[in-house]
């Protein structure tokens, strides 16, 4: 037998429900061998708990179960939950399952002395040994006060039944009718100590909504909020937080937006992967066709995409998208692209979790579009939708998955109150404003915050063309910030004033040339006559040293001539 | 004549309209004795002489539990004369017994 047991530090053994997320609630299911109390007013499933408990002890954990009904037969069972898929009678078939029916009129029953109930435990000793039951469902219990009007001897008896279920080891599951004041109408909380759980079905601003609590669970720190919770074909789903702890892996690898100057506004590669990314903007600033972008490129490196629409219809979303340049069909003809649209007021905000849910374990998409997620405050308050929020987020970060939500702001007063409130759980933060200025409205994109990446502080122009979204840089400059028309007529300024600055230095250059010429002209000239003059000068100065030299020879000619005269100075006896 | 443990059915002489009883009981208990003595008292004083009565002892036969939705005991169910009738207790109130059964007292033929 495959008994899977879990413990926890108290030692308290659980027996797993199988009931999608009470598991998680509970920290491993209900006690095991103990009877726990399901206590709720009519029609809020503790009948259908219970066959969910004992189809899935049979059919997952191998636990044949007993299910002892005092209200229904078993053929009515078998009809009403023949629609979620529990085939009751081949289940009793494979011994699986011992249906029991005790039929109780009051009208009958003369009760003339003492007497006790004896005979509901031979009839469940009976049931139990037939199939070698582990689990057993009494539904409802309290029908036994409208036949026996002795209710101490029903006490009594209730009593030593609890103890005989517990002594007998199985998991026992009782369901109760809800008193005004009480968990039950009777007071049976008194006898099943062990674990209790209240059902709840109300019905919020037209919206019927279902909640499971868990009162009491000796022995288990369990969570003990309200649980919303569906009934629908699969079954029973509680909807817990996916992860009660922030225990998210953070995956670097980084995706891109599908508009590539975006992605360079992104620390230069985009999204991380697994993040959650808020998308705001007023009506028609082009939330969906950023969102289309994202899909798109998505589609393009081969991953799967979903996209929830809750405002067109998926063949208004491909057409309105194509008029932009971004072809989504070829993508959804491909099967990598799938959309699932539905109005947010079909349905409350719980069944609209279990669509997002269902859709994204059937699909398995690497990338999810939500659009836009303001639609579900018209069908909840604003705590209900930011819990249900917190789950969707949750749920897509556990799986890595990437997710963009699409969020419809009031104005452009305040464009940075989303309205739901779930800012603060996005990683990244796209806001699209309406900027005004020269009696046009142009779309500006910021990005407001993006977790762990370098991103520009800077609005960029966000432009609707046909070969899709541009991002273009906007004018910032002693005019202000300029968009669209003004913008353009800005570059057109400038590039005026550039092209005239261009011809000016062009001219200055040719200036310059035309002095530096003139200069060697002039220059040239000088240096000719400074030649000549030069060579004038040089052959002066040989003419004087030739005359020079023809001096000191004719010098030296007299001096010798005179020499030969000289006795005769001498004799002149001149002294 | 009262059978003890087995589904025995005893035809005595006279039954068309005779009265079919059986008596459900859990083991032999201080409680299971006291509502044969009393049955017996009852039958003999409005009933003699067309009655057939079988006592039916649950830890025994348990299976018998389901086929008259038997939850308390003792438990005397009236099969014949139709409709069927149920009573709970160890009879020891007479005038209950008496309008559970349906029978008016001292009713002998």
């Amino acid at each position: 037998m495959s008994n899977r047991r879990v413990h926890t530090l108290n030692g308290i053994e659980k027996c797993p429900t199988g009931i999608a997320g009470l598991d998680q609630i509970t920290d491993g299911g209900l006690p095991k061998g103990r009877p726990t109390l399901i206590c709720g007013t009519a029609g809020c499933g503790k009948t259908v708990f219970g066959m969910e408990f004992l189809v899935r002890g049979a059919t997952l954990f191998d636990e044949p179960g007993v299910f002892v009904a005092f209200e229904e037969s078993d053929k009515e069972l078998c009809q009403n939950v023949a629609s979620m898929g529990f085939d009751l009678p081949a289940l009793q078939a494979r011994k699986k399952l011992f249906l029991d029916y005790i039929r109780l009129e009051r009208s009958e029953i003369q009760e003339t002395g003492d007497y006790d109930l004896e005979g509901l435990f031979v009839r469940l000793e009976n049931a139990i040994s037939t199939v070698g039951a582990k689990r057993v469902v009494l539904d409802t219990i309290e029908s036994l006060f409208g036949s026996f009007s002795d209710t101490n001897v029903l006490r009594a008896e209730l009593r030593r039944l609890f103890r005989w279920l517990k002594s007998r080891g199985v998991t026992a599951v009782i369901t109760a009718e809800s008193g005004d004041a009480k968990l039950t109408r009777h007071g049976i909380e008194e006898y099943v100590a062990d674990c209790v759980i209240l059902l709840d079905h109300r019905v919020q601003e037209q919206m019927s909504i279902r909640r499971l609590r868990v009162v009491k669970y000796r022995g288990t720190a369990h969570g003990t909020s309200e649980y919303p919770f569906l009934i629908e074909k699969h079954g029973i789903s509680v909807l817990p937080l996916s992860s009660l702890q922030l225990d998210h892996s953070a995956p670097g690898q980084r995706i891109s937006a599908g508009i590539p100057r975006l992605d360079s506004m992104l620390g230069g590669k985009g999204f991380y992967r697994g993040s959650s990314i808020l998308l705001t903007g007023a009506a028609g600033t082009g939330k969906s066709s950023l969102a289309a972008h994202f899909v798109r490129a998505a589609c393009q490196r081969g991953e799967r995409a979903l996209y929830m629409a809750s405002e067109q219809s998926p063949a208004e979303i491909v057409r309105n998208m194509r008029s932009i340049g971004v072809d989504l069909e070829p993508w959804v003809k491909r099967g990598l692209l799938h959309f699932h649209a539905a109005r947010p007021g079909s349905s409350g905000l719980e069944k609209h979790l279990v669509t997002i849910h269902q859709a994204t374990e059937e699909f398995q998409p690497q990338v999810v579009v939500i659009d836009p997620i303001t639609n579900f405050a018209a069908v909840g308050n604003f705590s209900d939708v930011k819990s249900m929020v917190t789950r969707v987020i949750d749920m897509f970060k556990s799986r890595q998955i990437t997710a963009m939500f699409t969020s419809l702001t009031r104005g452009d007063s305040e464009p940075e109150l989303s309205e739901i409130g779930v800012s603060s759980q996005m990683d990244v933060w796209l806001l699209l404003r309406n900027l005004e200025c020269n009696g046009e409205r142009n779309r500006g994109l910021f990005v407001l915050k993006a977790r762990g990446i370098a991103h520009s502080n800077q609005i960029r122009e966000f432009a609707l063309t046909d070969q899709g979204v541009q991002l273009l840089d906007v004018y910032i400059g002693t005019a202000g910030l300029l968009t669209g028309s003004a913008r353009v007529a800005q570059e057109a300024r400038e590039r005026m004033e550039d092209e005239e600055r261009k011809q000016q230095l062009q001219r200055k250059t040719a200036e310059l040339t035309a002095k530096r010429r003139k200069l060697e002209q002039q220059m040239a000239r000088m240096k000719a006559d400074f030649v000549v003059e030069e060579q004038g000068v040089l052959r002066d100065l040989d003419e004087m040293k030739s005359r020079e030299k023809q001096n000191v020879l004719a010098r030296v000619e007299i001096k010798e001539s005179r020499g030969s005269g000289t006795l005769a100075a001498h004799g002149n006896g001149i002294h | 004549m009262i059978a003890d443990g087995k589904k025995q059915k005893k035809k005595e002489q006279g039954a068309q309209d005779g009265w079919s009883l059986r008596l459900y009981i859990a083991g032999e208990t201080p409680r299971s004795r006291t509502a044969i003595v009393n049955l017996r008292q009852i039958c003999e004083q409005h009933l003699a002489g067309r009655y057939v009565v079988d006592v039916v002892d649950l830890h025994k036969t348990p299976r018998l539990a389901q086929g008259d939705q038997i939850l308390a005991v003792p438990t005397l169910v009236r099969r014949l004369p139709p409709p069927l009738k149920k009573i709970i207790g160890d009879l020891s109130d007479v005038d209950r017994v008496l309008v559970g059964l349906d029978l008016r007292p001292g009713e002998n033929k």
